[in-house]
């Protein structure tokens, strides 16, 4: 029974390396591909080192971001994630490129006849943004680690590692971005389409919003309404931080606090969203004539 | 006989049309099969859903013994469809380590399946700089990697020039030759005579025949005639028993006959009778021609 049981976690395993690795050549050999990976994780962390280091302006004065206290722990982590969230458009291209152009090159179909099932095929997909997003979290991680250590005030583990949740909002934002895209490339089989989709996608959760606020005649409703739409729940997973940094500077003024943490709720609904998406793309896959 | 493919009253809807209906057939180990039908006879479609492509609306079809999922069996399966598909940005050598990734079979056999369609010397070449010949025999080399069980090529010589189709039809052939069993798809009738054993006849998504080529139809053959003396010839045959239906084109008669007669007793009788034939050929009906008969007695 557990020789069964090990064997059998061992083939998923084998499995899961085996998708990986094919849609990972997939990826790697188009270069149109590896050069928005690229991007996707050099230009975030270029910026990252970028901001960190002390910027002299011709001599007229000296930019230092460390100085205003935001490389301090633990807000480093809310700064960090926040920022770098948004460089996640580059690889949302090679997402709903990667399922574009199986349906373009009809290499969807040819990968179904040579023996992959449809399961595997959605898996192989996901997997694959579960790895990348996987990478960016620890990319990010390590650099704000660092660069933390070198700036920061504090270097206690307590306070160090004191929301360092941030980091688990971070891929959970990432897989369910890449999930929405995912999505969206089987529902469209275009990339450009898909692309164009999330533009509408975000317009229809602000006409949600109007809709919740015309019924509810309340702002804050309205907004808890929107917190449940799949763009907003992930943008709401890591809050904008400026505010907070606001309150560092000026303690003594109340109106500006306002709640930044990462929630156990927050990440929920977004785990939801990503469930249903890949369900949805296998489902439709499935019903699909090629 | 080994089952390969078993296929029960399949059909197949896309909204009102009806493109594959109440299908069944069965495909053995050692055979080589054609799938014979006009365009749009639900050829690509059946096709289509044996291999997991195109969704079934009602009946069943199984692999082998009926015991492994689909896509398992698929992996012991080599086919190409219509046209060839692979990554244009990827080489010849990148596409079928893909290809032996998914079939999870060892990459060792790539060059040995490039040599015998050909493309060794262009292993390295991209996919997109290929020509549609080369494509084609790219896809039989990727369907061969996994030494499978049967062969299935959905149109292979569409859309080829000469060479080209010379050139697929002699691997079809050698390939057949090595007793790997085939399903060919084709509505080039020649090309299935040339290569199968067995054929199966769609008609609008239904099925006309299957069974042996030489069986398709219960024919005794047919003579082709010429003679000075044609009225006489006409009159003596109409009023014989061993011949039906006759035809007459310009000064040759064709006569069909009711029950075998071989040639030279056919001139024989003939002579006998006072009739100096000057063009006698004896001829079984080409595939073309009994197709064309059994998609005609329907219309």
């Amino acid at each position: 029974m557990t020789s069964t049981s090990i064997s059998n976690s061992y083939t998923i395993n084998q499995n899961m390396i085996r998708l990986i690795q094919l849609e990972l050549q997939k990826l790697w050999l188009n270069r149109t591909s590896k050069i928005l990976i690229f991007i996707s994780f050099i230009l975030p962390f270029t910026v990252l080192v970028l901001s960190s280091i002390k910027i002299n302006f011709f001599g007229f004065f000296t930019l230092e971001l460390g100085e205003l206290g935001i490389f301090n722990f633990p807000i480093i982590w809310h700064i960090t994630t926040f920022f770098a969230s948004y460089f996640k458009f580059f690889f949302a291209i090679v997402v709903v490129s990667m399922i574009g152009n199986e349906y373009s090159n009809k290499t969807l179909k040819q990968n179904l006849i040579d023996g992959l099932s449809k399961k595997e095929f959605i898996l192989s997909k996901f997997y694959t943004i579960v790895f990348f997003s996987l990478a960016a979290t620890l990319l990010i991680g390590i650099a704000t680690f660092c660069i933390g250590m070198y700036y920061s005030s504090y270097t206690e583990a307590s306070i160090v590692f004191r929301e360092v949740e941030f980091l688990l909002a971070y891929f959970v934002k990432l897989v369910g971005f890449f999930s929405l895209c995912l999505f969206f490339g089987m529902l469209l089989k275009r990339s450009a389409f898909a692309l164009a989709f999330l533009f509408v996608l975000y317009i229809v959760e602000w006409l949600v919003f109007w809709g919740a606020y015309e019924i509810f005649d309340s702002a804050d409703k309205a907004f808890q309404v929107k917190n449940y739409m799949p763009l907003e729940s992930m943008y709401k997973l890591i809050d904008q931080p400026i505010q907070r940094i606001v309150m560092t500077k000026f303690p003594d003024k109340a109106e500006l606090g306002y709640d930044y943490a990462v929630h156990f709720s927050e990440i929920a609904i977004v785990l939801g969203w990503t469930g249903l998406f890949i369900f949805l793309s296998y489902r439709l896959l499935k019903k699909r004539d090629l | 006989m080994e089952n390969i493919l078993t296929i029960n009253n399949l059909t197949k809807k896309f909204g009102y049309l009806t493109a594959v209906k109440d299908l069944s057939f069965t495909i053995q180990k050692g055979n080589v099969y054609g799938i014979l039908g006009p365009n749009g006879s639900g050829k690509s479609t059946t096709l289509g859903i044996v291999l997991n492509v195109v969704n079934k609306t009602n009946g069943d079809f199984h692999w082998f013994d009926g015991n492994i999922n689909t896509h398992e069996a698929l992996k012991k399966v080599g086919a190409i469809i219509e046209r060839p598909n692979f990554y244009p940005y990827m080489t010849a050598e990148q596409n079928l380590k893909l290809v032996c990734k998914i079939k999870g079979v060892s990459t060792d056999k790539i060059d040995e399946k490039l040599e015998v369609v050909g493309l060794l010397d262009r292993k390295n070449s991209k996919f997109r700089t290929y020509s549609l010949g080369m494509k084609q025999r790219l896809a039989i080399a990727s369907a061969l990697l996994n030494d499978p069980e049967i062969l299935i090529l959905d149109e292979p010589t569409n859309g080829l020039d000469p060479q080209g189709i010379h050139q697929i039809r002699q691997i079809i052939k050698d390939i057949a030759a090595s007793g790997t069993t085939i399903l060919l798809a084709s509505h080039l009738l020649d090309e299935v005579e040339k290569v199968c054993s067995h054929v199966v006849v769609l008609r609008k998504g239904e099925k006309l025949y299957s069974g042996r080529v030489d069986e398709m139809i219960s024919s005794h053959g047919f003579f082709e005639l010429k003679t000075d003396k044609q009225d006489e010839l006409i009159e003596l045959l109409e009023a014989h028993h061993l011949f039906g239906k006759l035809k007459t084109e310009g000064d040759l008669v064709t006569a069909f006959l009711n029950e075998p007669m071989s040639a030279s007793d056919f001139n024989k009788l003939m002579f006998d009778k006072g009739i100096v034939l000057s063009h006698l050929v004896k001829r079984k009906e080409s595939l073309e021609e009994q197709f064309l008969q059994l998609t005609d007695n329907l219309n």
